[in-house]
Parts: C-alpha cells; sequence; structure tokens
C-alpha cells in the first residue's frame, strides 16, 4: 500500500507555478481586441445626484462608450440578497442591496455612478475624471449610535429609519439567574474592523462570443458557481452559455465571496452590449472605498455568575454597523450572537442587536466574519469577572469549559446556517493545559513579571478560548476521474485563493487510488469543469468540498477494484492500489496500471453492460446537516514601551483544535496567517471615516496592515478531537488563527499596563490610543 | 495623449523595442505589452512590494517607474529567475520547501526582493532576514514561513 498522505506535511502542487510567474490571476487574461473599463465614483458619502455631464469624457479619443444608470434600462435592478435571514422568531428584517451605477442618489463614498469603456485603462480613468456629477449633499450617517436617532437622514428613504434587522435569541431565563448571582459585572465594549486588504484587488474579465453566443468570464471570486447561475439569470441567458472562471486568486479572506458587485455586474453584461472582451482591474484605492469591509459593533453587555466563578447567565445587546447596503444579509452579526457563547456552558443567555443602515461601504463576512466580535466580548466579560472573583483568567475558563461529556452540546439558538447551535465535539481543558504549559504562564506570573516590573518594564500575558463555527453546508461537490495516462483529475465547484486545495484534495485522492499526490490534478473554480456547489468561505473548503473529494475517489476506488477484479480473476479484497497500479496482493507480476484500466473501462467495442457506466470516473457530494466546531487557545506575552506606548509581542503561542488535520503544513500556514490578520486589526488596522464620511485611510502608506516587523514567531500546537459529523473527522481551520486576537492581546496589554489600572474595552488599540487611556486614568488618580 | 517615444531594453535575457507612451508605467509595460504577466500589481503606491523586479540588478518597484526610465536597462522579473525550464532558483525551491507562499500573488515581488539581498547577505539572522522582508506586504502567510525559506536558500545557495 502507498503511504497514506493524510496527515503528512505535503509541499504543494499548486507551488511551481505560482513561484515562476506562470499562474494565471484574473488580471493576466489579455485578449485580443479586449476594452478596459474605469469607474466614476462618488465623492460624497450621501447625496442626491441631480445631473451627469458625460460630454466632455466622451469626446476624448479611445472612449469607447460611457454608461450612467439610465442607460442601463432594464438591467439596472438592485442586487440579489445572497442570504435570508434565518429562522428566528419575530426577526426584523428590511433587504436593501446595492446597485449596478447610482440613480437616484449615492449612499457611500466609493459607489460608482458611471462607467467609461476605453481602448486602454489610462484612456478610460482620463476619461472618468472629466465626468461632472452635480449632486445636492445630504446630510450624513457616519455613527451607528446615531443611526437610529429619529433625526437621523434616512439612507434609505421608504424606510422609516435605517435599521437593518433587530433580532433576539435568548436561551434560558437570563433574568432569574441574574436574580441569583453572586456577582454581575457590566460593560460597553467596542469592536472595530478593518478591511481584508488581500494583495490581488477585485477584477472581472469577460468575453462574449456573438459566434457561439457564450459568455466567459474571469472573476476574482470565491463562488464561481454562485455568480455563474446568477449571471446568466441576469443576462438572459441560459446557464449553459456562461462559463466563469475563478483562477488564481490572490486572497479571498470573505469580500471575494459572490458579492454580485456593480462591477462584476456590468462588465459581462458591456462585453454582450459590444460584443468584445472587456476587463476592469480595480486599483488599491478602489479596494479600500469599494470591496467590503467588515466593521464597527457596540456591546452593552452583562454577565452574571455565582461566587465559585460559574457563569449563571449573560445578557448581550449590541449594534452593528452595516453600511450602506446589505447584500449580505445577516451573516456577520448572527456569528457574533452565536460565537460569543464560546466554549463555555451558558444556562441562560440573552441576546438583542439591531443592525443599521449608515454612509459607509456595506460590511459583509472578512476572515472571523463577526465571531471575532463575540469572541472579544466574552472572553474580556470573564477576565473582568476574575478579577471581581480574585480567580485567575484561566480557572475561571476552565470552571466553565463544556465537559467533553456534554456533546453534542446545542446551545438552543439559531446559528448562520440557520440550524441550531450545536457544536459537535470538541475537549477543550488539553488544549488549555498544553498553551499554559508552553507559555509557561505560571512561572511568568510568578518569577519573570514581577522582576521586570521591578525594573519598570511594562510586560503582561494574555490568554483566552474560542471557538469557530466552521464547514457549514449546503453541499459540495466532485468528480473524480482516472486518465487512460495514469493521472486522476479531480474538479470541484469550489474557488481557490491560496489554501492549499491542489494538495490537500490530492492527498484524499491519492489515499484512496493508490497514486503519488503530484499525479492528482485539481480544478477548482471552472464552472465548466463542475458547475455544482456553493464556494469558499466559512472555514468550509476542507470540510465540505474535502469530504465530497473523499466521498468520489472512494467511489473510484470501488470501481477499480470492481474492474481489476474481473481484469485479475481474484476477489475484490485482495487486490492492492499502490504506485498507480492495481495489483493481487502477494503476486508480483499481476499488476494493471491505472491508466490502462481506465482504458479498459471505455471500450470502443463490446458493450458497456446495464448498470454499469464507462470510464474509472465517480461523482459525490457532500451535505453536512450542520457545521462543525473547532475551538483553540492563544495566549502571548506583550511588552509596552512606557514612553511610545508602541507594543511588542514576545511571544505568541496557539493550541488549536480543528480535528483530523489533512496537511499540517498548510494547516500552520493558514494559523499563522489569520494570527497576522488578527493582530493587524488589533493595533494597527482601522478604517477612519471622518464626519462627512470621507474616507480618510484608503492607502497601505495610512492603512497599516502589518509587516514582518510586527508578526512575531508563531508557536503552534495542535490537539486532534475528531468531528463525529463526517467521514475524514476534520473540522475547518480557516479563519481560527484571526478570531481570538483581539481579546488575548486586549488581555495581555491590559496586563502590561496594570500598575496603571487601566481597563480595555475595544479594539482596535494603537499606541496613541493606549497613552489616551494612561493619561485618563493618571487624570483621575 | 498619442506622443510616443520609443525604448529599447532587455529582459529576462531577451532584447525588446518598444513604442509606448511616456505615462505608461514599468509594471503595466511588463505586464500588458510584454504579456510578463508574472509580475504582479498590488497597490500602484510603492508599498506592497508585489511588482518588484530588478533593474540593473538591483530591486525596484516596477510601479513606481516609467516604461521609459528603463530605456538601455536590463531587467530580471520572476520569469527570469530560475536557471532553466522545469528547474527552481534556490530561493523559489525553498519557498515551496518551507510553505512560504499561499496565494501566491506576492510572491514575486518576495523573491525579487530576497534575490540579491541573499547575494550579499548569505549567511543571515532571523532579525536580518525579518528586516530585509519588511518592505514587501504578504496578507496570507504572517511572514514565518518566509522567514524559515530564506534561511533554507541560505543554506542551499
Amino acid at each position: 500500500m502507498t503511504t497514506r498522505t493524510f496527515g503528512q506535511r505535503i509541499r504543494r502542487n499548486e507551488d511551481p507555478v505560482l513561484l515562476t510567474g506562470q499562474a494565471l490571476f484574473t488580471d493576466d487574461v489579455n485578449l485580443p481586441g479586449m476594452l478596459h473599463v474605469a469607474f466614476k465614483r462618488s465623492d460624497y458619502a450621501h447625496a442626491r445626484i441631480l445631473s451627469i455631464d458625460t460630454s466632455l469624457a466622451a469626446a476624448i479619443e479611445g472612449v469607447v462608450a460611457i454608461y450612467t444608470a439610465a442607460d442601463l434600462g432594464d438591467y439596472w435592478r438592485p442586487g440579489p440578497l445572497l442570504v435570508s435571514p434565518p429562522p428566528i422568531k419575530d426577526v426584523v428584517f428590511n433587504t436593501r442591496t446595492q446597485v449596478p451605477l447610482a440613480r437616484d442618489k449615492v449612499r457611500h463614498v466609493g459607489e460608482p455612478i458611471a462607467m467609461v469603456v476605453a481602448t486602454s485603462r489610462y484612456i478610460a480613468e482620463d476619461a472618468a475624471e472629466l465626468i461632472f456629477v452635480d449632486v445636492e449633499p445630504l446630510p450624513v450617517v457616519v455613527d451607528m449610535e446615531q443611526a437610529l436617532d429619529p433625526a437621523a437622514p434616512l439612507i434609505h428613504e421608504d424606510l422609516t429609519q435605517n435599521l437593518v434587522a433587530h433580532v433576539i435569541q435568548q436561551k434560558g431565563d437570563y433574568a432569574a439567574a441574574k436574580a441569583q448571582a453572586d456577582v454581575v459585572v457590566s460593560r460597553r465594549l467596542y469592536y472595530d474592523h478593518g478591511v481584508a486588504a488581500a494583495m490581488e484587488n477585485r477584477g472581472v474579465v469577460a468575453n462574449w462570443d456573438r459566434k457561439s453566443q457564450h459568455l466567459t468570464v474571469w472573476d476574482t471570486t470565491q463562488a464561481p458557481v454562485v455568480i455563474r447561475n446568477g449571471l446568466s439569470g441576469l443576462l438572459g441567458l441560459s446557464a449553459a452559455q456562461v462559463r466563469v472562471i475563478a483562477p488564481f486568486i490572490g486572497g479571498g479572506f470573505g469580500p471575494k465571496i459572490m458579492m454580485f458587485y456593480p462591477e462584476e455586474v456590468l462588465v459581462p453584461w458591456v462585453s454582450m452590449q459590444l460584443n468584445r472582451p472587456v476587463k476592469w482591474i480595480e486599483d488599491r484605492r478602489e479596494n479600500f472605498m469599494s470591496t467590503t469591509h467588515e466593521r464597527d459593533q457596540v456591546h452593552w453587555a452583562e454577565i452574571a455568575l455565582s461566587k465559585e466563578g460559574r457563569i449563571l447567565g449573560f445578557k448581550d445587546f449590541f449594534l452593528h454597523d452595516n453600511g450602506a447596503y446589505g447584500p449580505y444579509g445577516l451573516t456577520v452579526p448572527i456569528n457574533s450572537q452565536c460565537t460569543l457563547l464560546g466554549c463555555y456552558d451558558v444556562p441562560a443567555y440573552y441576546s438583542e442587536f439591531k443592525a443599521v443602515f449608515t454612509n459607509k461601504m456595506y460590511v459583509t463576512p472578512y476572515r472571523g466574519a463577526g465571531r471575532q466580535h463575540g469572541v472579544f466580548v466574552m472572553e474580556r466579560m470573564l477576565d473582568f469577572a476574575a478579577q471581581e472573583l480574585g480567580l485567575s483568567v484561566h480557572e475561571i475558563r476552565r470552571k466553565n469549559f463544556i465537559p467533553p461529556a456534554a456533546f453534542p452540546y446545542n446551545n438552543a439558538i439559531i446559528y448562520q446556517d440557520f440550524a441550531p447551535l450545536v457544536y459537535d465535539s470538541g475537549n477543550y481543558e488539553p488544549a488549555l493545559d498544553k498553551a499554559l504549559d508552553l507559555i509557561d504562564y505560571d512561572r511568568f506570573v510568578r518569577e519573570e513579571q514581577p522582576k521586570l516590573r521591578a525594573e519598570g518594564r511594562l510586560v503582561g500575558i494574555g490568554l483566552v478560548s474560542y471557538v469557530e463555527g466552521t464547514g457549514i453546508g449546503p453541499y459540495e461537490g466532485a468528480r473524480v476521474q482516472i486518465e487512460p495516462n495514469g493521472l486522476v483529475n479531480v474538479a470541484t465547484g469550489i474557488g481557490t485563493q491560496g489554501q492549499g486545495h491542489f494538495t490537500s484534495f490530492a492527498q484524499l485522492v491519492a489515499d484512496q487510488v493508490g497514486v503519488d499526490v503530484r499525479h492528482v490534478r485539481i480544478s477548482t473554480g471552472d464552472t465548466d469543469k463542475f458547475h455544482w456547489g456553493t464556494g469558499t468561505f466559512a472555514s468550509r473548503g476542507a470540510v465540505v468540498a474535502g469530504n465530497a473529494v473523499h466521498a468520489a475517489a472512494e467511489r473510484v476506488r470501488e470501481k477499480i477494484l470492481k474492474l481489476a477484479s474481473e481484469e485479475l480473476e481474484a476477489a475484490p479484497e485482495d487486490l492492492e492500489l499502490t504506485d498507480g497500479v492495481v495489483r493481487v496482493k502477494g503476486v508480483p507480476g499481476s499488476a494493471i496500471k491505472l491508466g490502462d484500466l481506465a482504458v479498459r473501462a471505455n471500450p470502443l467495442r463490446g458493450a458497456v453492460k446495464p448498470g454499469m457506466e464507462p470510464g474509472l470516473e465517480a461523482t459525490a457530494y457532500f451535505g453536512p446537516e450542520r457545521g462543525v466546531t473547532a475551538s483553540g487557545i492563544h495566549a502571548l506575552i506583550v511588552e509596552v514601551d512606557p514612553e511610545t506606548m508602541q507594543v511588542q509581542i514576545k511571544r505568541y503561542v496557539t493550541v488549536h483544535d480543528c480535528g483530523r488535520v489533512i496537511n499540517p503544513l498548510i494547516l500552520d500556514g493558514q494559523i499563522h496567517g489569520g494570527i497576522a490578520q488578527g493582530i493587524g486589526n488589533a493595533f494597527y488596522e482601522k478604517v477612519v471615516y471622518d464626519a462627512n464620511g470621507q474616507l480618510l485611510n484608503g492607502s497601505f502608506m495610512d492603512y497599516l496592515i502589518p509587516t514582518s516587523m510586527e508578526v512575531p514567531r508563531i508557536e503552534v500546537d495542535h490537539v486532534e478531537t475528531p468531528s463525529p459529523s463526517n467521514p475524514l473527522g476534520i473540522k475547518g481551520a480557516g479563519e481560527a488563527g484571526a478570531i481570538p486576537t483581539g481579546p488575548a492581546f486586549a488581555q495581555a496589554v491590559e496586563n502590561a499596563l496594570a500598575p496603571f489600572g487601566v481597563e480595555i474595552l475595544e479594539i482596535p488599540l494603537s499606541p496613541n490610543r493606549l497613552y489616551e487611556l494612561v493619561q485618563a486614568r493618571r487624570q483621575e488618580a | 495623449m498619442s506622443e510616443t517615444m520609443m525604448i529599447s531594453l532587455t529582459v529576462n535575457g531577451q532584447r525588446y523595442q518598444r513604442q509606448v507612451e511616456p505615462r505608461l508605467l514599468l509594471s503595466d509595460f511588463l505586464r500588458h505589452e510584454l504579456d510578463l504577466t508574472g509580475t504582479h500589481v498590488g497597490c500602484e503606491h510603492g508599498v506592497c512590494g508585489a511588482c518588484t523586479i530588478l533593474v540593473d540588478g538591483v530591486a525596484v518597484r516596477s510601479c513606481l517607474m516609467f516604461a521609459v526610465q528603463a530605456d538601455g536597462c536590463e531587467l530580471l522579473t520572476v520569469e527570469g529567475l530560475a536557471p532553466g525550464p522545469e528547474q527552481l532558483h534556490p530561493l523559489q525551491a525553498a519557498f515551496r520547501q518551507a510553505h512560504a507562499l499561499q496565494c501566491g500573488f506576492c510572491t514575486p515581488g518576495f523573491l525579487m526582493t530576497l534575490a540579491p539581498w541573499l547575494a550579499q547577505h548569505p549567511n543571515p539572522t532571523d532579525e536580518e532576514i525579518r528586516l530585509a522582508l519588511s518592505g514587501n506586504l504578504c496578507r496570507c502567510t504572517g511572514y514565518q514561513h518566509i522567514v524559515e525559506a530564506v534561511k533554507m536558500a541560505a543554506e542551499i545557495c
């Protein structure tokens, strides 16, 4: 038997083309006769459009066409609502989705108003600058806490207030729990957020071929099948006439999911209008203004505990800043609401939120997708409760962990996938013990910290736990086929943005059919190769598509064994698949190459008998009833410079449990990258809008994403609690790193600044903000 | 904007002559005029480093140069880094070995920044490597595996 590759640190199949500049990204598509698009975008956050003058722009040589909303005819319509609200009792939800080009008014800076098509991008941008939009500026809603003020201007005038949604979920009786509590702690907590800032901006290339009546779209999307199905409907084409290709994507992280962005909808339409290939590539400034963000929440939280430190109940009300439109429904705030419960047994929970419209770029999932907001609130509240009770931060967590015997554990509220929030499996204490051990928690607190503090150094330690709901449905599929040359082709519908699918999926197939991992070729994100699926998001690629690939490979293995048992006149159980051949165990001369077997399975004469299928090929689907819950512990040691308030991370430890691990090398990379984004979120990254809704820091010079100097070495360890919910026993890992970093960082910094008595109630922090907090405490004293 | 200039330059050992607009960025020239799309554009304001190439042996950001400024220069892009087809430069091999790339979009810029640097710093410490990397942004890896790859490459070189 070929060595099992599951669980091995296998080098990636996709690397050679990426390392040598041969990989195709969307902007690398260059077609003969291609036209280029640039957009005239709104300079105002909220304004009524009075007139648009394109005459000067149209006169520029090389400009082929200019479109405003009025030119789109029936094609002008608001984008689809991608995720309807979950079936929660009495949920209030107002659908207002983005429009292709602003018609009567603009609702955020960067909203597209006109589209220029020209022979080069340079000319298109020249022309866009010469489009004059006369507007009547309107009062602006920037602060989410003012959005529901009766005097606030209405962003969508057909609504009576700027309310996106109002949702209440509860379990148990919080009031009764509070009445029995020995300690009740309440705080107001604020969590801001930034942008995904994938290194590759968005882009769309569309080519309508009039002669074949076929549209090909290269799109930086995480969900090509959904985009293909949606575009064909919008354009009045059959789905078979549209091929969407998500080629190599330079980072997704959520905002590239399946948004039906204005540009994504317009570029294919223009290609059909002009019978020419058309390209639009977003620049970095546009990416800051008009790729979705993930942003502010303000929570008013209360935790009720017994004097022993057991959580009796938790109450939370929060506001969620949704931005100007809401194409992705309630996924982000529902994630916050649900993930708040964390690793803990919380008998009574009352959670209420209101999501509001503001005049800012709209909010959709970005790595963590609101989960980190919930984790921040629970973890900070536990820290404050621990202080009141005289417990250590790890004692209070340990006391409240859901015990291993309690799984599957039903939290009795509804999750983003519409299913009850049930944790499939978990075992939290071993991870805690490992993390305490790795970071040498007790020794740091007992010896190192007092010694350094005595020297005037501000050092602190933080430790938090988290869960991550991953691997949600509805389904993914895959087709596995042995080719006559012995290579194995696999196609799946999800897109790939660096997660290593070309390798981890290949491992799953290689283990079933007994070939080298390098001989398995994965195709992702091309709807002509596979046209069923949902997409890559919610840490679901490995869990859902991976299990589909595994199932299809199992079926191919069965076909191989069946055919080979006839050819070799041996029972299937006496056969082995190894090194690309099938042979009778212990009979060396009996081998048949898989490729030869594939040829025999597809004969030119004779008959493929009823009940048989040609070829060694199978398609399978995996549709989990609900997601699977990964978990972990993050711990870090920081030092704050007393002069500059710069924070240096001295050590960062993570113990992670995502069930069985397909490829630990890839998993480590996912965790490192998530933590790097979490560190950015905690201390460096913040999207700043001024009172007029102007984006003030829309460049990499002003919006700081962490470099190699800010991200420390990360020490990763694992606990493996297999999921009982899928055959591979795996759980998702994509977002894990980014979720608990904020509260861990806040706790460590607060601990470092303990001599000043500062309380950290917000993320992101910054040197300036820490200085303000310390100064405020000094003045109080 | 129809005024153009004739430039001639060498890219990856091949000589090119082209008539270009003076305002054409070198990054766009490489990508769209020469179809050398391995050089990636991440920010077009000189911060992310994805578009880094070698101009006369020195790492520069091709989004901060006009094509006409490269007239008469010798350029190396990621397509020309490996010694031959089906082969990898030691840095490329080490990046693969250490899993130093995920989406791979920023990778050409890292490779082209590090190739000349490594030649001048054959035995770098972790700290020196991190400093050398700090002008290039990566959003996927958290840099740790890149640091490991550079150490690995230093041993191979």
